[in-house]
């Protein structure tokens, strides 16, 4: 077997041919996924009992000749802010650093009754706040196809992980931007649902209106397979919708003619020249299909980037006050008295980044600005949600780009937080609203760097968007990209 | 200036934050220029926009709760598991009260 190349149906025909054991594949995919990691330390910790427990598993329903589970024997990789009862969870951050979960979130006891095989726990930005992966207390992670440069954040070790081939499919985050953008940089495929389509139980809070988890894939399918095993209601996260899940894997066809899509003028201004003619070959291939593409507009978009900011880090101060010295395994040693111990833990264990986000939410938060800034942004947040609202009454699809440029270097923006927040301008949108965007490939520049189209539908649109990104995919397919 | 240095110290007082001065500095000159960036929000009349707290798809898929039942909790001992300081089941912190 070539496990950088496996897909899941890949590894389901291999398994039931006796062409391998899932156990085999187990020990062979954790032994490449630690020797590639010396190149991008995409990943934090492994965890061997679990996916080899898994493994034998589903060795012992194809031996009973019992049938197998979705993703029987597949080696799946998942973002250290989603906590696994046993393993550690570090998020990222210094705070968590031994920090060791006395329970598994909903989406990872999906994935492992479905028969997926948790080879490891991936690196990130720090309780997943950031763009490019620089912002994790254990080092940055490197893009595979051009090592000076940034994988995106803030899921950076799940993308690398899927475009190195250790894992065939991943588990990401994503608040505003931090599955699709490190996707698009890092060339597969990934999804952010519907709010609520995927239950957050053990997801580790950032931004609780906004916080998404989402696969990788190196395959629309791939994708399409996971989330249909991870998505639907789960009585341990009361925002998780009780809509009927659809069979979206089984679903795509690749006919997606007259299907009617929007191309929001505001997300064509900024794209270095690179980007933007990749976008518009992708939208001259969605014409080929037999697409109808017309202009559309969003004209709230502009403000975007400041209500994002506002809101997400307004929730970030809340649901960061937990790390206080008492509960979570890291206490400051000068900690005299409680308010010492507060303040000194969480001075010493949080990053900068952390910090930053901390201060801004609080202060918008704080009497005197609540109005002025949290009021106000939640307002506009409406008014982006009904820009949407109204383009989805006229087209089927929205296509645009995930990112105004390709991976960027390592250094290049650290140092510059509003450069840094910028770069989220075209997935942020969607994230506010609250609908299904993701990233396909659609190409790469001329140095070779990943670029991303992004698809995004209305609220549990997602087989709609399964289906474009699929038809696409087969079209770039051709091309030999 | 959106925030003075004095305002940086007071925030990071109510949010339980050690800084030192050199993060003072630096956060009083981010937050200035991301709070300048902010101020584009009063460019867009939301006059009569109600406040979207949350995405919300109409009562009857996400509004549920789930049934009153008891199922068995975490456990004294697995909820001290990560605790820095644990004592005779509980979480010690510094002393609080004065006797």
């Amino acid at each position: 077997m070539h496990i950088p190349s496996l897909t899941i149906d890949a590894v389901r025909d291999g398994l039931l041919a006796r062409r391998f054991s899932a156990a085999e594949l187990a020990a062979e995919a954790l032994g490449f996924a630690e020797a590639e990691n010396a190149k991008t330390n995409a990943y934090l910790h492994f965890s061997p009992d679990r996916a080899l427990a898994t493994a034998r598993r589903v060795d012992e329903q194809i031996a009973r000749g019992e049938e197998i589970g979705p993703l029987a024997g597949v080696p799946v990789a998942v973002k250290d802010v989603v906590v696994t009862k046993g393993v550690r969870t570090t998020c990222g951050s210094k705070l968590l650093a031994n920090y060791v979960p006395p329970y598994d979130a909903t989406a990872v006891v999906r994935i492992e009754q479905a028969g997926g095989m948790v080879i490891g726990k991936t690196n990130c930005d720090e309780f997943a706040m950031g763009s490019s992966n620089e912002n994790s207390a254990f080092g940055p992670v490197r893009n595979p196809v051009a090592p000076d440069r940034v994988p995106g954040g803030s899921s950076g070790g799940s993308a690398v992980a899927v475009a190195q081939g250790t894992a065939v499919v991943a588990l990401g985050s994503d608040t505003g931007g931090s599955v699709r953008q490190p996707a698009s940089f890092c060339g597969v495929v990934g999804v952010t649902p519907t709010y609520g389509r995927v239950s957050r139980y053990g997801l580790t809070a950032f931004a609780s209106s906004l916080d998404h988890i989402g696969p990788f894939g190196r395959s629309v399918k791939d994708v399409a397979t996971v989330l249909g095993v991870i998505a639907g209601r789960d009585p341990c996260d009361a925002t998780s919708a009780e809509a009927p899940v659809p069979h979206y894997a089984a679903l795509l066809d690749g006919n997606v003619k007259g299907l009617k899509l929007g191309l929001p003028r505001e997300y064509l201004n900024g794209l270095t020249s690179e980007t933007g003619a990749l976008i518009h070959r992708g939208v001259e291939s969605f014409r080929r299909l037999g697409c109808e593409v017309r202009e559309i507009s969003l004209p709230a978009t502009d403000y975007a980037i400041a209500c994002y900011y506002i809101i997400a880090t307004a929730e970030a101060s809340s649901n960061l006050a937990r790390y206080d010295g008492v509960r979570y395994t890291l206490r400051s040693r000068h900690a005299e008295t409680l308010a010492d111990m507060y303040r000194n833990t969480r001075g010493e264990g949080f990053g900068a980044e952390c910090k930053r986000r901390i201060m801004l939410g609080t202060y918008v938060l704080s009497a005197g600005y609540y109005d002025a800034y949290y009021l106000k942004a939640q307002r506009v947040r409406a008014l982006i949600a009904r820009d949407f609202a109204k383009a989805f009454q006229e087209v089927d699809a929205i296509v645009a780009p995930v990112s105004p440029f390709p991976a960027f270097r390592l250094g290049e923006k650290i140092d510059d937080p509003i450069a840094m927040y910028l770069s989220d301008i075209y997935t942020i949108t969607g994230s506010l609203a609250g609908i299904p965007c993701m990233s396909v490939p659609c190409g790469a520049t001329a140095e070779g760097l990943p670029v991303g189209m992004q698809i995004l539908t209305g609220h549990f649109a997602e087989t709609t968007m399964f289906r474009l990104a699929d038809a696409f995919e087969r079209t770039q397919r051709e091309k030999g990209d | 200036m959106k925030i003075t240095e004095k305002e940086v110290r007071y925030v990071a007082g109510l949010a339980n934050l050690a800084l030192t001065d050199a993060e003072v500095a630096k956060f009083q000159s981010d937050l200035n220029g991301i709070l300048e960036h902010m101020d584009r929000l009063n460019e867009i009349d939301t006059t009569g926009v109600e406040p979207m707290a949350q995405v919300l798809f109409g009562a009857g898929e996400t509004a549920t709760l789930r049934d009153d039942v008891v199922v068995p909790p975490l456990g004294n001992d697995a909820a001290l598991a990560n605790a820095p300081q644990p004592g005779a089941g509980y979480f010690k912190v510094p002393q609080v009260i004065e006797r």
